[in-house]
């Protein structure tokens, strides 16, 4: 039996995000660990039933989490039926750079005159989608990789560690600008996976690093024993153990990949035809909505994404102290 | 020591020959032919001279010989340093990367310098402190989550449109030329401080709130429990846990590289900062591909040297490494 605990030399279990962007929280020292029950084990079973109430009575108790999952409720919503609800199709246009009134909640846009608030209202549909797609791509990525160089160890480990190297040091706007430069047709889809393809590194390095010390529990050893296939005991093993953890790196995921989309769809290397939030300050730029002090047109899109952000970082630590019985405030 | 040096050293290799393969990819991939593009650019009517100039350009491109020559031909212009001549600026391209090379760095090296330091100390003394943790938190998570291109349109337009205390846009007032006299120093100081703000604040927020979850961690440790019930000052367990949290920190920092580089491009293009991200703006708008594939490289150049410093940095302040450097094992 392979005894390997933890990953010799420097590299440490390193388990930060990217800074600047978000960054993800240690993880327990101690993993809590549930026990799949072959066959419902009645002890077992009790045992989850009461872990799941328990994560429910702290989940509701947490303000931060509370406000957070509330805010990016609103924002769900506005994803799903914002341009149904929207008071003007976005092609309409009226008086150029109305200010803000109850007409327009936003102003209109200079000189199109188009309806800022409508034009937002789809945007955060855009930035959503992108967002969504970058997360589950980086996250699907990073899992497969984390898991395959923690189980197998050996040259794979080495080869998988040098490909999350050099995927770290390449600059992902940089990378993105010089492949989307050359298209003229540019999709959400194209975007999103992207962004996953590009984002995934840290994922893997935490993911890989707590394979390695749950390689070598005893429940993993037993299912080894039981000739299990190694699938089988990564997804129906380690996994669970790490649900909580893999969870949270969604949720990060999803906040910095809308804020890479922002800065892609800025530059105006986003989706053609859309108008997400980064396409808004980005024509705003452009058409020198500052200079001729239009600050409708630039300002409520950001702050909205500031907050869409915020409340998932909040969410995100909500849910760790839930998770992780240590940080809840004494 | 040596295999860390080692291992570390090959990835950048392999970084490297990624990244110029990519570079030099992309372009051959892509629908449209560089030398068509070009030619578009002037009016040619008769057939017979658009041949003859299409036969000469491809020639000056070097792009009439086989991809594998071409391939070599991009690998010895790289060895070289030789990128080709930059239609935008009808120069060579790396002069026009060496002009735009000390505003990036003005900007970046203090950005990331003063929010790695000041975020980690500020991040730690908020840890578990309540008055100033209510304070931190929230502002670190606004900066956090912040889309650069946002944060520096706000930051233009309420500091410098509005309130007129710094120029909104370029490098220092056109009529002062460049060089070493105190009258450009000040207005290049001036230009540089807004879009300076910009990137730290956004790094900042991310270092602060990175540093202030490990040290709660650190502090919830059995070691520092341990010191805390030996009698040891609340001063002397804080530090223990703050270098502890270090450690991670220093990896974020490599990770967070790509993230600020590309924050770095998009405010720069707000402000029009005449630096490598403003240089990129105006190649992609003028599809002046090889400048775009010399600031690529340049800038992945860049990185992989920022990586190397802080692998050096890692071994100066974690004794562990060092030790195995003496053949000690720790």
């Amino acid at each position: 039996m392979s005894v390997n605990t933890e990953p010799t030399g420097p590299e440490v279990p390193v388990v930060a995000g990217p800074a600047g962007e978000a960054q993800a929280p240690a993880p327990p020292a101690e993993v809590g660990v549930v026990r799949p029950a072959p066959g419902g084990g009645s002890v077992a079973s009790v045992m989850q039933t009461r872990r799941r109430w328990e994560f429910i009575y702290f989940a509701v108790r947490n303000k931060k989490l509370m406000i957070g999952l509330g805010v990016e409720a609103v924002f769900v919503f506005i994803a799903i039926f914002g341009p149904a609800i929207a008071p003007y199709a976005s092609s309409k246009t009226f008086g150029p750079g109305l200010h803000p009134s109850l007409n327009h909640p936003f102003g209109t846009t200079y000189p199109f005159g188009q309806d800022v608030f409508s034009q937002w209202l789809g945007g955060v549909r855009d930035s959503y989608l992108v967002g969504v797609l970058g997360a589950v791509s980086a996250g699907v990525i990073g899992l497969a990789v984390g898991f395959a160089a923690g189980w197998r160890g050996g040259w794979l480990d080495e080869l998988l560690q040098l490909l999350t190297n050099v995927v770290v040091c390449l600059p992902q706007l940089v990378l993105l600008i010089v492949i989307t430069a050359y298209q003229t047709n540019r999709s959400a889809l194209f975007e999103g996976v992207f962004i996953g393809v590009t984002g995934w590194p840290w994922v893997a390095r935490a993911v890989r690093a707590q394979t390695f010390t749950l390689k070598a529990r005893d429940f993993v050893d037993l299912a080894r024993l039981s000739g299990r296939r190694a699938t089988s005991i990564v997804l129906k093993d380690i996994a669970p153990n790490m649900a909580s953890y893999i969870f949270l790196v969604f949720v990060l995921l999803f906040a910095s990949s809308m804020l890479v989309a922002v800065n892609f769809d800025f530059l105006g290397l986003g989706p053609t035809g859309t108008m997400s939030i980064g396409d808004m300050m980005n024509l705003a730029n452009q058409w020198s909505a500052l200079q001729l002090h239009v600050w409708w047109w630039f300002l409520p899109p950001g702050a909205a994404m500031t907050l869409m952000v915020v409340a998932l970082l909040i969410t995100n630590v909500g849910l760790d102290e839930v998770f992780n019985p240590k940080l809840r405030q004494q | 020591m040596r295999r860390y040096f080692f291992k570390k050293i090959v990835t950048y290799i392999v970084t490297f020959f990624v990244a110029t393969t990519i570079d030099w990819a992309i372009p051959h991939l892509m629908p449209g032919n560089p030398v068509e593009i070009y030619l578009g650019r002037f009016n040619i009517s008769s057939n017979t001279q658009y041949l003859a100039l299409q036969k000469t350009i491809s020639e000056a491109f070097g792009v009439n010989v086989p991809l594998w020559r071409q391939y070599l031909d991009f690998w010895n212009g790289v060895l070289h340093w030789n990128f080709g001549v930059s239609f935008y600026a009808t120069a060579p391209v790396t002069h026009v990367i060496a002009q735009a090379v000390p505003y990036t760095l003005a900007l970046l090296i203090p950005a990331i310098v003063l929010s790695y330091v000041l975020g980690n100390r500020i991040g730690a003394m908020a840890a578990r402190r309540k008055v100033l943790d209510n304070v931190v938190l929230p502002i670190g998570y606004l900066f956090q989550a912040a889309p650069f291109a946002w944060l520096a349109l706000a930051l233009s337009y309420f500091l410098a449109v509005r309130l007129r205390w710094f120029p909104p846009s370029l490098g220092s007032d056109p009529g002062i030329g460049v060089g070493w006299n105190w009258a450009f120093i000040w207005s290049a100081i001036r230009h540089w401080f807004l879009p300076f703000l910009s990137v730290f604040l956004v790094s900042f927020g991310g270092w602060a709130i990175g540093m202030r979850n490990l040290v709660i961690y650190e502090l919830e440790t059995d070691y520092a429990r341990y010191l805390r019930s030996l009698g040891a000052s609340q001063r002397l367990v804080r530090r223990y846990a703050y270098r502890n949290a270090v450690l991670p920190q220093l990896s974020g920092l490599a990770l967070a590289l790509g993230v600020v580089v590309g924050g770095n491009i998009v405010t720069e293009v707000v402000f029009q900062y005449p630096g490598l991200g403003h240089l990129i703006f105006l190649a992609i708008s003028d599809e002046d591909f090889f400048l775009l594939q010399g600031i690529f490289l340049f800038i992945i150049i860049g990185v992989l040297v920022a990586n190397f410093i802080i692998d050096i940095a890692y071994v100066l302040i974690d004794p562990r490494t060092r030790l195995s450097m003496t053949g000690a094992t720790a």
